[in-house]
């Protein structure tokens, strides 16, 4: 979906620092997942809340519309969870993905509380369905909405109205007024009127700034023109902008996004799962030159899909072409867009626009290399080419057998890692020094904790601990300071 | 069948298929994943197999103003009014039926009026039950039109199979077929919840029971009904029956029930999202609902009258009631039922049971 954000300039004159009464007891910023927990929590503690999402209602939930699972730590199954998952293999999963970019003691956090997250999610109102099929690697470790994400959002806000919370939407907030660590109140641009808002605390749950193509040009130059946004387009991370120049601790690589390769031809925003293309292990994938570029076949899908999206982003014009046989058309989840389908490579080439000679090599070279041996779908299977550069070291069969089918690939960005340095207690700290009032929580928070690369459902796992967290604290603050 | 529906159907089946966010809902969508592209049958099959919970509406990240617009309960409800229609004979008695909600009720008038004519009034009070219109007129009257109807809607089934490839049914197929339909489990949301229909995107389970009370209160009288008949027909035992007698306590309260359940479907109806149904066919299902309502209500107060002065009149609209349900089954909503259940049986076999 595309959406024109206007431009609002912020009308300063509106903001009465320490003056008037509390409009609110807790202001939380964001609509999503972490916010929602947090309001939820807020509300609990008996205090008023409002909640400031700035999409429309039907586009309300952030990126957590487009999630299914969250991760969660169990000792033994649980409801839809089987076996068991424990802290110390959650966190060693984490250290893997993450090379060590992490936070010790917050990931042991997030990842303790996630089991008792299950049941708190059930009595808000969430269902959890057996892990769906196809993500069977998935049943032990992911629990899977019942509808997916949208379902879990619209729960939480269904939970909201009984609460009794405020909920705004196409409600932006352009500045969030801190003054010495202490935070005052919002300037906010409800349906075309600013308004200065004020609050005993905040929690900050607005997520990155991956849907700002600008900002990802600051790091990747010109190429970001050409990325597609997977989620929200409302993630244009001003909160997070606004905060960080007022001087909160930064936490994550500030340029970097999480990407994989989706189908090219996705809408430029929110084209979600469906995007996905999950052929690439059986494929070869080339550039608009019409060569390989890496080893298609280096892991199962779900462990380098992630790896895919900066690989694509670095090729001419941000594209890549994944071309499988028809031995291989049945081997992964159906495609929302219908493939290039030809009887002959010439015209494969012809049709995707790629050099005829350059591709039609590359497959010669590719299907020589292939060498005799058993093909497993399911697992790595070491059918690998000899002598070929680069090589592909799993299910590497010739492409010989029309029809063909191809997939165009660009990066379809996720999320960003750039965020607020916070504490166990998901307080934002300025300068070293925690502020007394203002809470962060979910994407704006994460990188303390996904310093790089991701694990499947753990974002959602921060968002819903921190947003209890933050939540809980700021219920706690606002009561006591009522 | 139209084609644009079909194609529309087959777009968005796409889409959801390379989700499948929703699999846990119905078994619609957990047929869903046998397949990688949706040919015309599969299609229809999933389209009656679709008991139009919206869950998977309000749980859609696609839906309007998404370019992807999905509106699956939408596009499968067009489909399968559709798949009826082309498979059951005489598509202009539907199309009649479907066109406004007053058809049923100017039919109702009309065959009353007839009724009138051929009891010729008998305003006495009479001894028996048939003296008010004479059992031997009733038996040529309802025969036809009972046993008409049903052999319409018999080879209407009958192309349905052949379209969606069925094969010889087991009693095993029948059997998981009829605990799904009694208790309604496509309706259940998956988790026990209920389905989203009055309450927008929060589940309720006011549907599911109001659609058992009516299914359960029409089986009771239908049940009241053949007793009744082998009474009559078998032991020579004439009508009226006593309150203690098994026609009465059966009609008795299965008339309860289908009269509060089909109260309860046209409320909820009101309070429902027409945008998630086929369009255009809101008022005709009104049509239908109320005629249920009428021939139970009509049927408890003729009860409830005895042998008042208007017990004859009110038989005469009742009677007309029953004539107008039974006439209209190929080409009402009542067909819902017997392909829901083509659907269900079609759908064990599938999974291989």
């Amino acid at each position: 979906m595309k959406v024109e954000l206007p431009e609002i300039t912020p009308d300063t004159s509106l903001i009465s620092v320490g003056e008037g009464e509390f409009d609110y007891d807790v202001i939380v910023v964001g609509g999503g997942n972490a916010a929602l927990c947090a309001a939820i929590r807020a509300a609990e503690a008996g205090v008023s809340a409002a909640i400031f999402e700035r999409a429309p209602r039907e586009y309300r939930g952030g990126n957590s519309r487009h999630t299914r699972n969250f991760r969660c730590k169990h000792g033994a199954p649980k409801g839809v969870l089987t076996d068991s998952y424990s802290e110390d293999e959650f966190y060693d999963d984490l250290l893997k993905v993450t090379k060590g970019n992490t936070d010790e003691e917050l990931a042991r956090l997030t990842i303790r509380e996630s089991e008792t997250c299950y049941e708190w999610m059930l009595e808000q109102g969430c269902y959890f369905q057996e892990s769906l099929s196809g993500t069977l690697s998935l049943s032990r470790t992911n629990a899977f909405f019942l509808g997916g994400g949208k379902a879990l959002v619209n729960a939480y806000y269904n939970r909201l109205e009984s609460l009794g919370v405020a909920i705004f939407y196409q409600a932006t907030v352009i500045d969030v007024v801190i003054r010495n660590r202490e935070f005052d109140g919002v300037l906010v641009d409800l349906d075309g009127t600013q308004h200065y808002k004020r609050g005993r605390c905040v929690v900050l749950a607005s997520g990155g700034f991956e849907a700002d193509k600008d900002w990802l040009a600051s790091a990747w130059g010109d190429a970001a023109r050409n990325f597609l946004i997977r989620g929200t387009p409302f993630n244009t991370g001003e909160v997070l902008k606004g905060v960080l120049a007022g001087g909160a601790d930064q936490v994550g690589d500030p340029t970097q996004c999480h990407a994989v390769a989706i189908d090219g031809r996705a809408p430029e925003y929110d084209g979600g799962i469906v995007t996905r293309v999950d052929c690439v292990p059986f494929s070869i994938v080339v550039n608009q030159k019409g060569h390989r570029f890496y080893d298609e076949g280096e892991d199962v899908w779900p462990k380098r899909y992630a790896i895919w999206g900066r690989l694509v982003a670095k090729q001419p014009n941000q594209v890549a072409y994944a071309i499988i046989d028809s031995k291989s058309k049945d081997l992964f989840m159906p495609t929302v867009f219908s493939a290039t389908v030809t009887e002959s490579l010439d015209d494969m080439a012809q049709q995707l626009g790629l050099p005829e000679d350059e591709f039609l090599a590359t497959v010669q070279d590719y299907n020589a290399a292939c060498q005799d041996g058993v093909f497993f779908p399911t697992e790595l299977d070491g059918l690998r080419t000899k002598d070929l550069s680069p090589r592909k070291t799993n299910w590497a069969r010739p492409i010989d057998t029309p029809p063909f089918y191809g997939y165009e690939l660009r990066p379809g960005v996720t999320f960003t890692y750039l965020g607020f340095r916070v504490g166990h207690d998901a307080k934002v700290s300025f300068g070293g020094v925690p502020s007394k009032n203002v809470w962060a929580a979910g994407e704006i928070m994460a990188g303390s904790i996904l310093g790089e690369g991701y694990l499947a459902g753990f974002g959602m796992t921060i968002g819903t601990v921190f947003g209890r967290i933050a939540g809980e604290g700021a219920g706690g603050y606002a009561k006591a300071s009522a | 069948m139209q084609k644009p529906a079909l194609d529309e159907a087959k777009r968005q089946l796409a889409v959801c298929n390379a989700c499948r966010y929703c699999e846990g809902f119905c078994a619609a969508f957990k047929a869903m994943t046998r397949y990688r592209a949706f040919d015309t049958e599969t299609v229809v099959h999933m389209s009656n197999l679709c008991h139009n919970c919206q869950a998977c509406y309000h749980s859609c990240q696609f839906t309007d103003p998404h370019e992807f617009d999905l509106n699956l309960p939408r596009v499968l409800a067009t489909v399968r009014v559709e798949s009826w229609e082309s498979h059951v004979p005489f598509p202009g008695a539907s199309r009649l039926f479907q066109s406004s909600p007053l058809v049923a009720l100017i039919a109702v008038l009309v065959v009353a009026a007839l009724f009138w004519l051929i009891a010729e009034i008998p305003w006495a009070s009479s001894a028996t039950f048939y003296d008010l219109i004479s059992h031997e007129s009733l038996v040529l009257i309802f025969s036809p039109l009972f046993l008409l109807p049903l052999l319409i809607l018999f080879i209407g089934l009958a192309r349905y199979w052949r379209t969606v490839n069925g094969e010889s049914i087991t009693w095993k197929q029948l059997r998981e077929s009829l605990r799904s339909a009694a208790t309604l489990k496509n309706l259940d949301g998956g988790a026990g919840q209920g389905c989203n229909y009055e309450k927008e995107d929060r589940y309720s389970q006011a549907r599911r029971w109001a659609h058992q009370a009516t299914m359960y209160g029409f089986l009771l009288c239908f049940a009241a009904t053949s007793v009744a008949t082998v009474m009559h027909y078998g032991l020579g035992l004439v009508a009226p029956y006593p309150f203690l007698s098994l026609p009465k306590l059966l009609g008795v309260s299965g008339g309860l029930l289908l009269t509060l359940g089909t109260s309860k479907l046209i409320y909820l109806k009101t309070k429902a999202n027409v945008q998630l149904e086929a369009p255009g066919r809101r008022g005709s299902d009104y049509g239908f609902i109320t005629l249920l309502w009428f021939v139970s209500t009509t049927g408890l107060l003729l009860y409830w009258l005895g042998g008042t002065e208007l017990s004859s009149s009110m038989l005469i609209l009742h009677l007309a009631g029953i004539v107008c349900l039974f006439m209209s089954i190929p080409f009402s909503k009542m067909v819902h039922g017997f392909f829901r259940m083509a659907a269900l049986i079609r759908e064990a076999q599938l999974r291989g049971a």
